[in-house]
């Protein structure tokens, strides 16, 4: 997923590859998402015009779904799996081990933006638990040493 | 409606025995997102970079995924005059060593799992005979791992498609009479009959009719669908388009999660190919009549797994459930008739079609026939995807197939059925897995998710976990489930957290039935049975914590203390080093010492000692160190 900038301004060739009615609401509060990282106020006022629906339904909609962000997330963003395989092989200690190395608790962003750390219900990669993805990419069979040793990096510069 | 379907399946199948025969070795990858995760990427660049170093011509070709995921990186060899051989956990070196190989040198034993087809290598076993394959039928499943998902001519070869020919030449009234003969049950979860379900759509009044795939797979700790998706896109397309025929539907919508972009990928490739081959488009299902399928991106809602919430979703709306009937085999999606099928139930509709009602039905029990996909998972020996005829023995899957529990830990209970489902421990695994006996031990069939639990996980704990789960996924609609579920999350969280009494207990047990009695959706009315199930098998635990204050698997942080093993100690500094709170004191070369008072239970000490030194006990046992 790209997590450029883009100003919402510029939402307006993302809008037009969609057709405007309000079924199409998800799907286009997706395409802006993967464009812009999150949903920006202005970006949720674009799509509600474009879908022809009042803002609040946009919000309602936007709202219900987890996948939905309204805070820019980092570069790189740290989704661990909750899923019940992952949960009885240990994924509390991978998720306490992350916030420790990164120095954020879940749902934060690193100060300088460059990791978020979240949860996810699962990955799907359940044969090979405990595991988490950084952007979409899956580490699998992980322990809290493995943790420690691919987010050596985030440690030297995570803010202590 | 192709034509010239004949034609072109011949030639698929010409060019996929070349494959094999040709001059050039073959080998595969596997490379679904669990392969993936496992490094089959880097394993497929090293490959390629040895094999080039050798100057050895090699057709590469990416395969989903075979099942045993513990086994992965797998590899497979097939070259003209050898034995195929499977080789497992391949990492840089295995890459290099079956690049040696492939240049004439010896078999690299170590990395060799199986081997594939006619041919074999003594001492080697045949794929099909390993532990984990071998209680196994392999019918939904048989083309993943072994075909390239991403090229149709692949699946052609194996048969796609076949099944939709059949349909063709029969008529609406005989299409359902093979689905009612072959006996097959929806695989979602709620096991409906798969003929009554068209049936009633095809009797529904209205012009415009839809047919809805459900890959939502919300159920955490399961991906049958998505290994389905990733490696047979077409087994799925072809049940939509016999599901469109059979009702007469135009339109298709496969619903599937923003977690799998692998299988979002995949889809859109079998259906743009489908497309320029008339399989799918404007005379899909015979001249003018036309089939089309969309493919519409979840955005992460459990509950948009329930056929109604789906919908709501599917046109753009919160997913909100809405009380059935009318269902939506009457009026579904725009308020028109709809089948909604889980994506294995629509892949098993084409095989029906193409192997016929009898050959299906010859696996299972009498009111659960054919075989079903499981995702075993958790403290299992040999973790991954399986296919078993239902009826097959929960022990039988768990300890043949699966190899037992994990590591030394002795097994504890198994739970089925995800969110929904309940927890059973050892004397119930005889019963066998099918959708009326699961649902007598207390919980259900599901979509396929089996979680096994050493004794280290604590059933209260885990109960707590699911609800958890439940509170985050309600959406809210009725009382009973948004309340509900909230007050019993909070009765085990003081249960775990050592606040809890005995009239807790059976508190949860009156809400818990009452909660399954008034709540408007599935959701609310078997959120309740993880709690319920691990009360009717696990109460001792329950017990335990509120009476005797300890949590039995050593779980819960409230109850337990760590504790260093004075004798096993040899002061190496490790844990004390690693401790987030500095609770650990000691000299190199001396025994350590844990500050009770400052410690937070994170067990990194626990995880890091090397020599098990560091001892996990209930608090109240604790022993006072000098
Ligand atoms: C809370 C909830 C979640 C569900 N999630 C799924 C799911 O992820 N996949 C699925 O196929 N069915 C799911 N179902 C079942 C569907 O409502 C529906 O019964 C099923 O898609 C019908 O297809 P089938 O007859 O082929 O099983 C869920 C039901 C409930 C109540
Ligand atoms: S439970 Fe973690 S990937 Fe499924």
């Amino acid at each position: 997923m790209a997590t450029t900038e883009l100003s919402p301004l510029q939402l307006g060739p993302v809008l037009a590859t969609f057709e405007r009615r309000p079924d199409v609401l998800i799907s286009l509060l997706q395409a802006v998402q993967a464009s812009l990282g999150y949903l920006p106020p202005d970006a949720m006022g674009a799509v509600a015009r474009h879908a022809r629906v009042p803002r609040s339904r946009v919000y309602g909609v936007a709202s219900f779904y987890s996948q939905f962000r309204f805070n820019p997330a980092g570069r790189r963003r740290v989704a661990v799996c909750r899923g019940t395989a992952c949960h009885v092989s240990g994924a509390r200690m991978i998720l306490e081990e992350l916030e420790r190395t990164l120095g954020i608790a879940e749902g934060q962003t690193t100060e300088d933006r460059e990791y978020s750390l979240e949860t996810v219900a699962c990955i799907g990669c359940c044969g090979l638990s405990p595991c988490l993805s950084v952007n979409d990419e899956v580490s699998a069979k992980l322990t809290p040493k493995k943790v420690r040793k691919q987010f050596r990096a985030a440690k030297k510069s995570a803010p202590r | 409606m192709m034509s010239d379907f004949e034609q072109v399946q011949q030639s698929a199948r010409e060019a996929w025995e070349d494959l094999g025969t040709g001059g050039v070795p073959v080998v595969t990858v596997g490379t679904a997102t669990c392969g993936r995760s496992a490094g089959a990427l880097n394993t497929l660049a090293s490959l390629r970079e040895e094999a080039a170093g050798h100057g050895l011509a090699c057709r590469f070709v990416e395969v989903g995924c075979l099942g045993p995921c513990y086994a992965e990186p797998l590899v497979t060899v097939q070259r003209a005059g050898d034995a195929t051989v499977c080789f497992a956990a391949v990492d840089k070196l295995g890459a290099r060593k079956i690049a040696d190989y492939l240049a004439g040198g010896e078999l690299p034993g170590e990395y060799v799992f199986a081997t594939m087809g006619a041919a074999r290598v003594p001492g080697v076993p045949d794929l099909m005979e390993t532990p984990m394959m071998k209680g196994q039928v392999r019918r939904v499943l048989r083309n993943c791992g072994v075909i390239d998902p991403a090229d149709i001519q692949h699946s052609l070869a194996r048969g796609a498609y076949a099944g939709l020919q059949r349909a063709l030449e029969l008529g609406p009234e005989e299409r359902i009479e093979v689905l009612e003969r072959s006996g097959l049950r929806g695989r979602g979860g709620a096991g409906f009959g798969v003929s009554r379900k068209w049936a009633f759509c095809i009797e529904a009044p209205g012009d415009t009719k839809y047919v809805v795939c459900n890959a939502d797979e919300g159920d955490p700790g399961a991906f049958m669908n998505r290994s389905l998706l990733e490696g047979d896109p077409h087994a799925v397309l072809e049940g939509m388009i016999i599901a469109g025929l059979t009702v007469g539907a135009a339109e298709g919508y496969i619903y599937c999660r923003a977690e799998y972009p692998l299988a979002l990928e995949r889809l859109g490739v079998a259906i743009g190919q489908a497309e320029e081959l008339g399989l799918l488009g404007p005379d899909a299902l015979g001249p003018g009549r036309p089939f089309r399928i969309r493919v519409k991106e979840g955005a992460g809602a459990f509950v948009c797994g329930e056929e109604t919430a789906l919908i709501a979703s599917l046109e753009g709306r919160r997913g909100m459930p809405r009380p059935r009937p009318p269902f939506p085999a009457v009026s579904g999606l725009w308020g028109c008739p709809t089948i909604i099928n889980n994506v294995e139930t629509l892949a098993s509709v084409g095989l029906i079609f193409r192997n016929g009602a009898d050959w299906y039905a010859e696996y299972g029990t009498e009111s659960s026939k054919g075989t079903k996909t499981f995702a075993l998972v958790g403290n299992v020996l040999r973790p991954g995807l399986v296919e078993v005829p239902l009826g097959t023995t929960l022990r039988q899957m768990i300890f043949d197939i699966g190899g037992g529990v994990s590591g030394k830990h002795r097994f504890k209970a198994v739970q089925t059925g995800g969110p929904s489902g309940g927890c059973l421990p050892e004397e119930q695994l005889d019963i066998p897995v099918d959708y009326e006996s699961l649902q007598a031990a207390g919980t259900i069939m599901g979509s396929g998710g089996i979680v096994v639990m050493d004794e280290r996980t604590c059933m209260v704990d885990f109960a707590r976990y699911f609800l958890d789960f439940a509170v985050d996924e309600s959406c809210g609609k009725c009382g009973p489930c948004r309340l509900g579920t909230w007050q019993l999350l909070r009765i085990l969280e003081d249960i775990t957290q050592g606040k809890g009494t005995a009239a807790d207990i059976d508190l949860l047990e009156e809400l818990g039935h009452n909660i399954m009695r008034g709540s408007l959706c599935g959701l609310g009315t078997s959120a309740p049975n993880p709690v319920l199930s691990t009360l009717r098998y696990f109460r001792d635990e329950y017990v335990a914590h509120v009476e005797s204050q300890t949590c039995p698997a050593l779980a819960c942080r409230d109850y337990i203390a760590y504790q260093i093993d004075v004798d096993a100690c040899t002061g190496c500094t490790v844990c004390a080093g690693l401790c987030p709170v500095e609770g650990i004191s000691g000299a190199r070369k001396d025994v350590h010492h844990i500050d009770e008072a400052v410690c937070t239970k994170c067990g990194v000490c626990s995880n890091s000692c090397a020599f098990g030194a560091v001892l996990t006990v209930n608090r109240v046992d604790l022993e006072p160190q000098t």
